[in-house]
């Protein structure tokens, strides 16, 4: 149980500080520093159980068992060292950000992303499923995109960050890809279960597939050459983000992955065929270019973080390349050397952010001399350096033995000197950088010049630091006893068998390694005293431009998409809509073309003449619309007789519900589309050309018959497979109790799907009104008030009689909405229709009496009435699950009231779906009245140079006739 | 009866396209409606038709006296949602006439795409 919190702790954990940064920046760091402290002391109870050689423990909760993806965690050997070091360290950088960062930066922020970073990191690691690992690891590329562009406002910040998400996030999508295939391949997506199966693997001829896609996505999160170059960029980010995210984690979760996978992946020449050797030659020497690459880069760099960067290029390399020669004592070395690495490069980054911090430069070329200024961190750096440089008796020179060693006995296409020189070379300019960083920035002569006065800075940032140095001087002297047990249980773990039986020590004997060491060291410091001739020639050597070619292939992208976005979406809708709809022609053609074009054999029904009478209708309203479209006032209108024959042909099929609600919506529609021709031209003149009209019919007669010809062969056809009517009519009563079924259906066997639609009404009511006030706003309202309709008006805008009748209308309109609203249950009808019925009496209120009467009569907010429908509606189905059922199972009894004053009630019948048809109800009332009284206080702005407050215009109750309009537009609004 | 249904089907779908494919927002509104009173026919006929059997239950009916009631579920869900849509659309339309001053549907392809390439 407790090892899935070791990252839930971190990832829940995040918000705390978001949180605590109100009480201060200590309180802030505290939490950070507290929630990681936690998941560390929980990680490490398990450590004697790990390094006891027991089995791991381990969570395991089903998630989707369907596509293999469970939340899988263990702690074994490999897991529990990344997992210490990203915790350990985290936990040094969050003591160490809090004395970094100024008071100007977000802090809150800054330990936010960095526990979701966190979180991300030990889920990676932990993981027993890849795709909960794939998840973990997007999520790190995603976190530490914040954290690299945490100072957004530098430019360099922002390029960096991007470039980093860029390489890492499209390295994770070819990663995901393996990881498929590999899960694929072998059955199977448990990681521990998966180690075992490295025949089926390597016997697959997916393998060559699996295997470059997934070091596709290690060797873009691990920096390998040729996709090292964002490293060095994200350099833009604060110092404690390269200290955490570049020595100890993210740039790490590229070996891990490879670490982790080694046992089924890896195969070196002479293993198993028929791909023997790939591992080994495509890891190996890509590692050992990249150590080569990344160490003679790091000498030339005048920033004290580009050559900490370059330099850490180099050591993955160096580690993937011992991870890729594929021996136990490889193996063995590389796990060795992650540890140093972490220790000694989270020390240099923190010593190179606290020069930064103190004399306000990272240029080499303005340090040197600090020794005499700062001498605490002096020392500290020189510990460090040298142990990255690999001298004794610092824990960078151990295993850097151990990997030279390996390399002198490693064949290369079958020399061995290959590789032993070039890793000679390598460590050559590795000793170089490391002397520059100690010498140039400490030693010479003392300046004076430096853009603050720098003194050892407070405990908070020389403190992380520390740790690590005393860590790296344990580890070197007394190896055996320190590190010993916990390299051989990683390396067992890697291998998945007995690590190999060698001691770590300071000295072997006067091994290979020990000469090829004296010479790097010796040429080392020759080139270092050589610098100002290299510089110089290193300056004039012409070399590709990273940046200039990643920024030349995404203008490359871009330009791409752009063409071909351009290309299709050329702002002609015309033009989208008519090649949706050829293509869905062509589409149904094609996949109907197999099948029998032929007419079924279903019984048909008998035509009456009054359908007859109606098909007329309606073809022929269909065919004057056509015609006469671009006079709108007319074709509207005779758009409303084929919506009326529609409600008129539901009851003939007996969609009684249907036909109520469809005529009542018709109104609405109609009120609607009045209102958007008083705003539209009423007329427009023909402007398309006859044969693009020609070409538009004959698309459009080819669909018309496509369809009517599909929908003729289904209606004379019977269902391929039974229907599941009849568990609606069965059940309507017992389960739903009442007996209009389409109603119980709605609001109770597919209530969710009405709680979705009722939400999406809502939000288009409030859309709307968005959208409508957005014209009474801003530069669209001084063209609003001056525009012209450009039709002639009525004097009597609010004519006496249509005032009298609609008023009186309201109340029997609200009574038989109520009606329809009851009875829904058990007969046609229902919380839709009944909201129709009464909005249209509302809005004949507002066409009667004008917006300004009518909107001051109403004592409520539309908004609100959407907002309760929903909550109502919502409330209704939470009440189920109170009562341990599902989400809106309905309830329903009879209830038989006592007699008062000896009447007799009856047996009233009462069901929760009675709420949630209430909810509905609003909702809808809510969204239209909202709409359509929003349209219409547009309609009263453009029109009404003065809005009225009197129902009518001419009122003959009032004995002294006062002006019925006062007051601007604006005033009673 | 199916064949009448069928064919006035086809000729709404047909009148649909065809004016969802003018160049003016309003008889694209006019076309979607003919599509919506197109389509919602074309779903309640997937229960097939039935005359004089509406979904009322009624004490001592046999159950396959009834027509399908499911199509007409999904209808009525689909009437109230095409109004929201109809509804939603026409207002882009008028906002669209008072901030472009025109209601034409296309963006004029020569300016727009010049202004937008050059942002």
């Amino acid at each position: 149980m407790n090892i899935a919190l070791i990252v839930l702790l971190p990832l829940l954990g995040a918000v705390l500080p978001a949180l605590m940064i109100r009480s201060g920046r200590n309180a802030c760091m505290t939490s950070a520093a507290v929630i990681n402290g936690l998941a560390l002391a929980l990680l490490l109870t398990h450590v004697p159980t790990v390094l006891g050689g027991g089995t791991p423990p381990r969570v395991d909760w089903p998630w989707f068992p369907q596509i293999g993806l469970s939340v899988q965690f263990w702690v074994d050997g490999l897991g529990l060292l990344f997992a210490t070091l990203i915790l350990a360290i985290g936990l040094l950088v969050v003591v160490y950000a809090r004395s970094y960062l100024s008071r100007n930066d977000p802090m809150g922020n800054f330990y936010c992303y960095l526990l979701i970073f966190q979180a991300a990191m030990v889920g990676i690691v932990l993981s027993d499923n890849l795709l909960l690992l794939m998840m973990f690891w997007e999520l790190t590329s995603l976190s530490s995109f914040l954290l690299i562009g945490f100072w957004s406002h530098l430019p360099a910040g922002r390029q960096g960050a991007r470039m980093a998400l860029a390489v890492t996030g499209g390295g994770g999508l070819a990663l995901l890809a393996g990881v498929l295939l590999l899960g694929n391949v072998a059955g199977t997506y448990q990681i521990s279960e998966l180690l075992t199966r490295r025949d089926m693997v390597q016997n697959s001829q997916w393998f060559p597939t699996i295997l470059i896609l997934i070091l596709l996505g290690c060797f873009t999160k691990s920096a390998q050459f040729p996709f090292h170059f964002w490293l060095p960029r994200a350099m833009a980010a604060p110092t404690p983000v390269s200290a955490y995210l570049h020595s100890a984690t993210m740039v790490k979760a590229g070996l891990f992955l490879m670490a982790r996978l080694w046992p089924v992946l890896h195969n070196i020449p002479g293993g198993p065929e028929p791909f023997a050797g790939w591992w080994f030659y495509i890891v190996g020497s890509v590692g050992a270019l990249t150590m080569l690459i990344g160490a003679v880069i790091a000498l030339f760099q005048d920033d004290l973080k580009g050559l900490l960067a370059y330099s850490t290029i180099s050591h993955l390399g160096l580690i993937g390349m011992l991870l890729g020669f594929g021996t136990p004592e490889a193996t063995m070395a590389a796990v060795f050397h992650i540890i140093n690495h972490a220790t000694f490069k989270a020390a240099l980054f923190m010593n190179a952010g606290i020069v930064d911090h103190e004399t306000g430069t990272r240029d080499i070329k303005r340090l040197g001399g600090l020794v005499w200024l700062m001498p605490l961190s002096a020392l500290m750096a020189v510990i460090a350096g040298f142990s990255m440089a690999g001298l004794p008796p610092f824990n960078g020179y151990l295993s850097k033995e151990m990997m030279l060693e390996v390399v002198a006995h490693t064949k290369w296409l079958g020399s061995e000197m290959a590789l032993t020189v070039l890793v000679t070379v390598a460590a050559t300019f590795s000793v170089a950088y490391s002397f520059r960083y100690v010498f140039s920035v400490y030693f010479g002569a003392k300046r004076h010049d430096y853009p603050h006065h720098p003194h050892d800075p407070p405990f908070g940032l020389w403190g992380p630091p520390a740790v690590l140095v005393v860590l790296v001087i344990v580890i070197g002297l007394w190896p055996g006893d320190v590190a010993e047990s916990l390299v051989k249980t990683v390396t067992a773990a890697v291998l998945q068998s007995p690590a190999p039986d060698t001691h770590l020590k300071l000295w072997h004997g006067w091994t290979p390694a020990v000469t090829m060491s004296g010479i790097a060291v010796g040429v080392g410091i020759v080139l270092l005293l050589l610098y100002r001739l290299l510089a110089t020639i290193w300056k004039v050597v012409p070399r590709p431009d990273a940046k200039v070619i990643f920024d030349a292939v995404i203008a490359g992208l871009i330009g791409g998409c752009r063409l071909f976005t351009e290309t299709l979406h050329n702002g002609s809708q015309q033009r989208y809509l008519f090649s949706i709809v050829a293509a869905t022609i062509g589409l149904a053609g094609w996949s109907f073309a197999s099948y029998p074009w032929s007419v079924g054999d279903r019984p048909l029904i008998p035509a009456s003449p009054p359908v007859i009478v109606g098909w007329v209708l309606v073809v022929g309203a269909t065919f004057l619309v056509v015609t006469n479209y671009r006079n709108r006032l007319f074709a509207v209108i005779v758009l409303g007789i084929v919506g009326l024959f529609s409600s008129l042909g539901f009851v003939y099929v007996s969609a009684v519900d249907l036909a109520l609600t469809q005529i009542s919506v018709e109104v609405v529609t109609l009120i609607l589309m009045l209102l958007t021709l008083f705003f539209l031209p009423k007329q427009s003149a023909p402007e398309s050309r006859s044969w693009v009209r020609g070409r538009d019919a004959t698309l459009a007669i080819v669909a018309g018959s496509g369809i009517g010809w599909i929908s003729w062969m289904m209606m004379t056809r019977n269902w391929s497979l039974p229907s599941i009517q009849s568990f609606f009519l069965e059940n309507s009563k017992s389960g739903g109790g009442g007996t209009n079924v389409v109603n119980v259906i709605l609001v109770d066997f597919r209530g969710f799907d009405t709680f979705g639609e009722i939400t999406v009404l809502g939000c288009a009511g409030l859309a709307i009104f968005a959208m409508l006030d957005g014209i009474l706003q801003g530069k669209l309202r001084a063209r609003i008030l001056n525009w012209n309709p450009g039709i002639a008006r009525s004097a009597d805008r609010h004519p006496v009689m249509m005032v009298v009748v609609t008023r009186i209308m309201l109340p029997l309109a609200v009574m038989v909405g109520f009606y329809i609203f009851l009875r829904g249950h058990n007969l046609p009808g229902g919380g839709f229709i009944a909201a129709l019925i009464v909005s249209i009496a509302l809005i004949m209120q507002y066409m009667a009496s004008g917006f300004g009467w009518a909107a001051n009569q109403v004592r409520f907010k539309y908004h609100a009435l959407i907002g309760s429908g929903v909550l109502i509606a919502a409330a209704t189905g939470i009440g189920a699950m109170v009562f341990d059922r599902p989400f809106l199972t309905s309830w329903h009894d009879h209830w038989h009231p006592p007699k008062i004053f000896g009447i007799d009630f009856g047996d009233i019948e009462l069901a929760s779906a009675v709420a949630f048809d209430l909810g509905v109800f609003l909702t809808v009332v809510g969204a239209v009245m909202l709409a359509l009284a929003q349209y219409s206080k547009l309609g009263s702005t453009a029109a009404e140079f003065q809005t009225n407050v009197r129902p009518m215009d001419f009122d003959p109750s009032l004995s002294d006739t006062p002006p019925a309009t006062s007051g601007s537009a604006g005033e009673v609004i | 009866m199916e064949l009448i249904l069928a064919s006035a089907i086809g000729v709404l779908t047909a009148a649909g396209i065809y004016l969802v494919l003018r160049p003016r927002t309003f008889s694209v509104v006019m076309g979607l409606s003919f599509l919506t009173y197109a389509i919602n026919f074309f779903l309640v006929s997937a229960g097939r038709l039935a005359v004089n059997r509406p979904d009322i239950l009624v004490a001592g009916k046999d159950l396959s006296e009834y027509t399908d009631p499911l199509p007409q579920a999904l209808v009525l869900t689909s009437i109230v949602i095409s109004f929201g849509m109809t509804a939603l659309i026409v207002v882009m339309g008028v906002r669209g006439y008072f901030e472009n001053e025109n209601d034409r549907v296309n963006l004029d392809a020569t300016e727009e795409v010049i202004a937008r390439s050059r942002q």
